[in-house]
């Protein structure tokens, strides 16, 4: 009787931390193909659009993605537009349901998909992407849209890759009451548009932070990367939007994310040191902090995949 | 028909055949399910014994162990290790992969080494990487893994084929021998020798790109004497990697030689 009072009171417990995240936490409905997209306000006229914390599946319409629009008081830039042409259009109606302010741009902050699928909703509008992230989505968009639809079925139908027209400047620029200033980091991905609203304090990291969700890394680059948290974690803000993962779950998400990679930069080189093979790799233990993330198991095998044969050559490379 | 045999028969032969029939229900498992497939349920498990394993009797065998991932992240590298170390007197070791366009990926001949390989594959779909492993009395014993994949690796043509960059590398060879002081999976091994072949491996599939690929591997010790040997095919990964264990570290200046199916020569010293 105890042991059940007990267990219910932590349920409770579960039920009350996880309040907020399920306030603003999208929830998808597969049947009707609705992703749920609610707007948080997380500064005045600058709102997020958060995805679920996992691994793409047909559960969350391959919407693990944190998108954003700025209403900056001439017109509204929206920041990536998510998985498939259905998150596109869900998501204009959801900014014509919060600001009466029109969308005057897009920006797609890197080459992944869920970061510009959702373009095809926004074809009267000026899409913009750093001159190597429109080389990137043109080399792989169509392998991109064969793998969301085949993991994400319906939820992709009719999404076709309507590429980023204008090349992202980079630099700071006013634009209505908001000083936004653009910068370009690499590691992530080749190119990792940043972008800083240095009227509200808050920054949009792209894929360079990941908050409390092992980071994908099919185009990951350490070195880079690394640096670049360094620089991100130098600017002053007081929110910080992470692509992947909830939204202030973790105080210092920069950190997390430099955790992890400094962890498998390290496991990796000394792996290839003693000559381990990418199945022997897979069976050495990982720190109970990263088992505990988002989408653990599938993307560590995943990251392992992308990131061992370099340091496996290095290795073979060097005599002892 | 074996119960009128029975009936017909006097006592003592009628012995001697129930005898024989026991024999044959307790061999049923090795013999009479080479029909079946135990593992996987494959339809196609029967060619690939006649086509592969000559019809030679097969078990299904705990102790032939094969890892890998459970998805193929990337289809154009899958990584397979196979380790049939519970077993004594392995002759060869034969991987095939049952839904792929070209099925036998390699045979591996240990020789002085350990029944233990390591290697990528290219996977066309999901698919059994199933390994076959000949002991001496000529018996296979079968282990597999079941690995899912979004498909393609077969008919993709090769990274150094697309940028044009595999002439310049072509038959480069690294390598490296390492002290096995992380032991996984209980494995006996004392030394790792691990090594990267620079070719294209094309694999014949892909349009206008005709079958190029590493043939034959094997590695020598300073009396000429063959360590292993190892004959590779078309699904093997572009510049392959391969790792081969060893009980003791041997001894003195190894060579590595070998072809590819142009009749290039490959080959080099081993530190």
């Amino acid at each position: 009787m105890k042991l059940r009072h007990s267990f219910a009171f932590a349920l409770l417990l579960v039920a009350l931390c996880a309040l907020p995240a399920l306030v603003f936490a999208q929830r998808a409905d597969p049947r009707t193909l609705d992703y749920g997209l609610r707007a948080r306000e997380v500064a005045s006229g600058v709102f997020v659009v958060e995805g679920a914390n996992a691994d793409f599946s047909v559960a969350n319409g391959c919407n693990i993605i944190n998108t954003g629009f700025i209403a900056t008081g001439a017109g509204v830039i929206v920041i990536n537009t998510g998985p498939s042409r259905r998150y596109g259009e869900q998501l204009r109606s959801l900014i014509a349901r919060t600001t009466k302010e029109a969308v005057v741009r897009v920006v797609n902050l890197n080459r992944h998909p869920d970061y510009f699928l959702g373009n095809q909703a926004f074809a009267d509008v000026k899409r913009s992407a750093t001159p190597t992230t429109r080389a990137g989505i043109e080399q792989d968009a169509k392998a991109y849209e064969d793998n969301l639809y085949r993991l994400c079925g319906d939820w992709l139908k009719g999404t076709q890759t309507l590429p980023p027209d204008t090349d992202a400047a980079t630099g700071a620029e006013r634009v209505g009451e908001h000083l936004l200033e653009w910068v370009e980091l690499s590691g992530h991905t080749d190119s990792d548009l940043v972008l800083m609203d240095r009227t509200r304090g808050v920054v949009f990291a792209g894929g360079l932070v990941f908050a409390q969700r092992v980071p994908t890394t099919p185009h990951g680059q350490l070195d880079a990367w690394r640096e670049s948290l360094r620089t991100l974690a130098a600017w002053p803000h007081t929110t910080l939007v992470p692509s992947h993962g909830t939204l202030h779950a973790e105080p210092d998400a920069i950190a997390m994310t430099q955790r992890y990679l400094d962890w498998i930069d390290r496991a990796l080189r000394d792996a290839a040191e003693a000559g381990l093979e990418m199945n022997d790799v897979l069976g050495l233990p990982v720190p109970a902090e990263f088992r505990g993330w988002a989408a653990f198991e599938t993307e560590y095998v995943r990251n392992v995949a992308h990131l061992y044969p370099r340091y496996e050559q290095a290795a073979l490379a060097r005599r002892p | 028909m074996e119960h009128t045999m029975q009936r017909e028969a006097s006592g003592s032969s009628r012995r001697r055949v129930a005898i024989a029939l026991a024999l044959a229900a307790l061999a049923t498992p090795a013999l009479a399910e080479q029909a079946a497939d135990e593992m996987f349920g494959s339809l196609i498990w029967p060619d690939l014994q006649r086509e592969f394993l000559h019809g030679g009797p097969v078990v299904f065998d705990p102790r032939v162990q094969v890892r890998g991932p459970a998805f193929a992240e990337d289809p154009m590298n899958v990584p397979i290790t196979v380790s049939a170390q519970g077993l004594r007197d392995v002759d060869v070791i034969t991987v095939i992969v049952d839904r792929n366009p070209i099925r036998k990926v390699l045979e591996y001949f240990p020789l002085g080494a350990l029944p233990v390989v390591s290697f990528r594959f290219k996977l066309e779909q999901a698919s059994p990487v199933r390994a076959a492993v000949r002991t001496r009395d000529g018996v296979w014993h079968v282990g597999g893994v079941l690995v899912d994949s979004a498909g393609g690796g077969c008919t993709a043509p090769s990274q150094t084929r697309r940028d044009g960059s595999w002439s310049r590398s072509l038959g480069e060879l690294s390598a490296r021998v390492f002290a096995q002081s992380v032991t996984v999976g209980g494995s006996s091994a004392t030394t790792r020798l691990k090594l990267r072949v620079m070719h294209p491996m094309d694999t014949g599939l892909v349009s206008g790109i005709p079958a190029f690929y590493v043939n034959r591997l094997a590695l020598l010790d300073s009396g000429g004497r063959e360590l292993m040997r190892l004959n590779v095919f078309e699904p093997v990964s572009e510049n392959p990697v391969f790792s081969f264990d060893f009980g003791e570290r041997p001894v003195g200046a190894l060579r590595l030689v070998g072809t590819d199916n142009n009749g290039n020569r490959i080959g080099g010293r081993v530190e």
